[in-house]
């Protein structure tokens, strides 16, 4: 049945999507909105993307060919680092998930105590900047180590290396894999795994039978999610790599050190092809498969797991790994008052002034740039989810894929496309504050459009048919309706953005300029001097700013936001008739 | 309580709605055919009247509602709202107001602010908004919740402030799209008596869509039965349900037995029909459209305008179920072929039978109706 009614109505669809797009051309502000956004996706998203595939697919001469692809995989230093690349990816993506996904089952299953602490650890990782990791494994491990030097004696402990990278992308992602894999759980049906308890089955059998099972897509949709962010991870194998390069780092050396921006490019497109496979396959492979998604709410409370044997080893290991994430963070925040690590652990305050003094510009370019792109994205992002949610029309799909790509593409791949496609005439914008706004702005934007989208779907149809019959017009409408009901995801959006747009690396390494500095890569060069304690004092300054910046948002939100639920008072007494 | 001089400060601005020769027909999605969703119905509300469009789902109930509201424009025919044509006038500008199946409540306004939002839209001056809002919010008993948020209240509250909404703006026909289909039974029964009331006190032309015929029979001054985009029959509940022109509307209201038989001709104002070499007369037959004298017919009895007897009557049968419910006993008895549903009510004043024994029916010819 599904079939025939697929085939009829094909034709119909076609003229249902040729009535909606002459609709739109009769709707003046809705068909510039849709031109804009569509002019704009095509210059800042697609133009790039063209443009680096271009660049690495012909000669000197521009003509097509495949020779810089060819020298490339006949290199073996470079299939080596490819190879290196996706073994990095493959370990931390099993590991991580497995970490997320205990953390996960303890927190949605078990009655353990201070849950609420677990969940902040679990998720804390996201929010912190770039290099934290890096920097506390080097003052616990490296050649001056905490651990290493001052506690166990070990001289010129060499702390870089394949190992470190992977504990250090270990914990920036197991977060991850433990938001979606909580998700997951938590909305499997529990009498699903009453009534295998109840056939009998023991606890142990009802996990690799039931619940195991019905998370597996879970399972499989968190690595792939890591997956990608290993790839795509410039800061720390760029700072405790060391030997073991991976391809970012690879593009990045070739980049600035040669100044050869085909071999570059080609590289970029063998870390592009992976991670946007594993995006794609994520996004309409394995969402696909998810069982519980259609089961809807839980029809009764969870009975939490409270037997001993189960549930303590379950915390011991959370434990373990909360502590290890608090001290890693510690180790950094301490870092940072500290005169000379390794000799002198006396405390002061030295190495914020002199971070001040370096990079103060930078800081500032961070969180003024931030801000204006996030405010952008904000606004794009929801016209976006606006002229996409509720309507079909002809470019529809275009804006709907086109304004998320930029989400599936590695940061580095970003930042040379720009490069690529805005150096030379008509447009030249490398070097100057907007490309980096423009790069925030699409790269961050994704968020907002998806959570705009979600917000629009949920909105009843008949919210807006009341509104109207209660004689409201379109505009007043939109304005006092669906306006006020978009206000949380255009804020959280923006909150997003900023987070990310103040802690990106990769993406803006090779658009940064000498007028146009941002601070990670401030601090990524206090790395090549050395100086970790600068750079220690820098990274806690970023999450003291992104600290208040949520505070202060939310802050705001809930002012604005909270509904008015103040009832306007009449001054005219009550007449007794009108009872 | 419904003392003509203790009405709220509503003015009268209600008027009577008419469809003249109305014709929606949609494309259909899947098979891009033409659906006739309503054919060419004539249907007239009268001022200050509840009318119940009531029928199975895909009757066009729904869509002839949204012709009214204005969410739909008929493809042909005319929508008159008091002397105005509407039938090209957009939603907002008819001048009348709707309770949605999902109650449609604005979640980001407190309770005040959603009923006053179609005053605000009107632009009245705050002094009006504020002292017309008050008196809805009394009316409908909500004072004390003002302050909170569609989603901090019960169905029953919800379903009170939806009405709320439509009735401060005075409209002038107010429509009803399955309001109560989402309260649980109990509650649906006290909200449908309180809507009924208020509809009464305030006089507004409603016209209620449903498809649950007990709440169409309890609401309504007139109901209106559709079936495949045209109207069969419509009346008021009395009439609808003793006078069924069809078996359908017999059937789709209450339950009835069809027992077939052969018309026999007219005795006076009687018909006399042959069922099993049986002669009934028929005192009240009804219309009787589409019976021929010789030809066949049926008799439509419900079951309760059936006796039951161990001894005598004139249809003898075999008890094949029998159901006791408390306020009465339900049997279906088999005559011949044909199961025939039978209540006795009030089981404990009279005789009962089990499975397997043999009765004798005997109907109470003033019930009976004949249909084609």
């Amino acid at each position: 049945m599904a079939n025939t009614a697929a085939a009829g109505g094909k034709s119909t669809a076609r003229t249902k999507k040729l009535n909606e797009t002459k609709m739109i051309l009769r709707q003046p502000l809705l068909l510039v909105a849709v031109i804009l956004t569509i002019l704009l996706l095509l210059l800042f998203v697609i133009y790039p993307l063209v443009k680096i595939l271009i660049f690495s697919l012909t000669d000197a001469d521009g003509a097509f060919s495949l020779a810089n692809l060819a020298e490339i995989l006949t290199t073996s230093r470079y299939l080596a680092v490819f190879g290196r690349t996706m073994l990095l990816g493959v370990i931390v993506a099993v590991i991580a998930t497995f970490i997320g996904y205990i953390f996960a089952y303890t927190i949605t299953r078990t009655n353990v105590p201070c849950k609420k602490f677990l969940k902040t650890i679990a998720t804390l990782p996201i929010l912190s900047p770039p290099f934290i990791l890096s920097l506390s494994i080097i003052f616990l491990f490296g050649k001056q180590g905490f651990i290493t030097k001052t506690l166990l004696g070990i001289t010129g402990n060499n702390v870089y290396g394949m190992g470190s990278l992977i504990v250090v992308q270990v914990m920036s992602f197991f977060p991850i894999a433990y938001l979606t894999l909580s998700g997951i759980l938590s909305s499997i049906d529990a009498s699903v795994e009453d009534a295998a308890c109840n056939m009998g089955a023991s606890r142990w059998h009802t996990f690799w039978t039931v619940t195991f099972p019905l998370s597996l897509p879970g399972i499989i949709s968190g690595c792939l999610l890591v997956f990608i962010q290993s790839l795509e991870d410039f800061s720390n194998p760029a700072t405790i790599g060391g030997e073991y390069s991976t391809l970012s780092i690879e593009v990045y050396q070739i980049i600035t050190g040669s100044y050869d921006m085909q071999k570059g490019s080609v590289l970029a497109l063998l870390l592009l092809l992976p991670a946007v496979t594993a995006y794609l396959f994520n996004k309409y492979w394995v969402s696909k498969k998810s069982f519980v998604t259609v089961t809807g709410k839980p029809t009764q409370a969870r009975k939490l797991i409270d037997e001993g044997h189960i549930k303590w080893p379950l915390f011991a290991f959370c434990m373990v790994v909360a502590a290890v994430i608090l001290l890693f963070y510690g180790t950094v925040i301490f870092g940072s008052f500290v005169r000379t690590w390794g000799y002198d652990y006396s405390l002061t305050l030295d190495q914020y002034r002199k971070a001040l003094a370096y990079g103060w510009d930078s800081l500032k370019n961070s969180m003024v740039l931030g801000l204006i792109s996030a405010v952008i994205g904000g606004l794009l992002g929801m016209i976006i989810a606006y002229i996409t949610a509720k309507r079909n029309y002809y470019g529809k799909r275009f804006i709907e894929i086109s304004s998320v790509l930029m989400f599936a593409v590695p940061g580095t791949v970003l930042g040379i496309s720009y490069i690529l496609a805005f150096n030379t005439k008509p447009l030249v914008l490398t070097g100057t504050a907007v490309i980096l706004v423009i790069v925030f702005t699409f790269r961050n934007m994704p968020v907002a459009i998806e959570s705009g989208t979600t917000t629009l779907l949920q909105i009843d149809n008949s919210i807006e048919e009341a509104s109207t019959i209660l004689g409201a017009d379109t505009g007043y409408s939109f304005r006092r309706i669906t306006l006020p009901m978009l206000r949380n995801a255009f804020f959280s959006g923006i909150v997003y953005a900023f987070t990310k747009s103040i802690t990106a690396v990769s993406a803006v390494i090779f658009l940064v300029s000498a007028r146009w500095n941002l601070v990670t890569s401030k601090i990524y060069s206090l790395f090549d001097q050395a100086k970790y304690s600068q750079a220690a004092a820098f990274v806690t300054m970023l999450v003291i700013i992104l600290l208040v910046f949520i505070g202060l948002f939310n802050g705001i939100i809930n002012l604005l936001l909270a509904p008015r639920s103040k009832v306007p008072q009449v001054k005219t007494q009550k007449t007794e008739g009108t009872k | 309580m419904s003392n003509q001089n203790e009405k709220p400060a509503f003015s009268k601005k209600s008027s009577g709605v008419v469809l003249k020769d109305v014709t929606k027909i949609f494309q259909q999605p899947d098979t891009g055919k033409d659906f006739v969703a309503v054919n060419h119905i004539d249907l007239e509300i009268h001022d200050g009247e509840m009318v119940t469009l009531l029928g199975p789902s895909g009757c066009g109930k729904t869509t002839t509602l949204r012709m009214i509201s204005g969410f739909e424009y008929p493809t042909s025919g005319n929508v008159l709202i008091g002397d105005r044509d509407v039938a090209k006038v957009p939603p907002n500008k008819r001048g009348i107001s709707m309770v949605f199946q999902s109650y449609a409540l604005f979640p980001h306004l407190n309770i005040w602010e959603n009923i006053a939002y179609g005053l605000r839209v009107a632009k009245l001056p705050q002094e009006e908004i504020i002292r017309r809002t008050n008196d809805v919010v009394e009316l409908m008993q909500l004072k004390g919740m003002e302050k909170r948020f569609p989603n901090q209240l019960s169905g029953g509250q919800q379903q009170r402030v939806a009405l709320a909404r439509a009735v401060v703006i005075e409209p002038s026909v107010l429509l009803f799209d399955e309001p109560l289909s989402n309260l649980d039974a109990k509650l649906r029964e006290s909200m449908r008596d309180e809507l009924r009331a208020l509809q009464k006190r305030l006089g507004i032309t409603s016209l209620y869509v449903t498809h649950d015929q007990s709440e169409a029979m309890a609401i309504s001054d007139r109901v209106v039965i559709m079936k495949d985009g045209v109207i069969c029959q419509q009346g008021s509940p009395t009439e609808i349900y003793e006078q069924p022109s069809s078996r359908f509307v017999a059937n789709f209201i209450g339950k009835a037995n069809f027992i077939d038989g052969t018309f026999r001709g007219r005795d006076g104002e009687a018909a006399l029909v042959e069922v099993n070499g049986h002669t009934f007369s028929v005192p009240a037959p009804g219309k009787m459209e589409d019976v021929s004298e010789g030809g066949p017919c049926c008799l439509a009895v419900r079951p309760e305008s059936i006796l039951l007897s161990a001894e005598e009557g004139p249809l003898p049968g075999v008890v094949s179920r029998a159901t006791y419910y408390g306020a009465k006993v339900e049997y279906e008895v088999m005559l011949g072929e044909l199961p025939v549903i039978v209540e006795v009510y009030n089981p404990q004043l009279s005789e009962r039978f089990a499975e397997g024994d043999r009765v004798h029916m005997t109907l109470i010819d003033r019930c009976v109706r004949v249909l084609a």
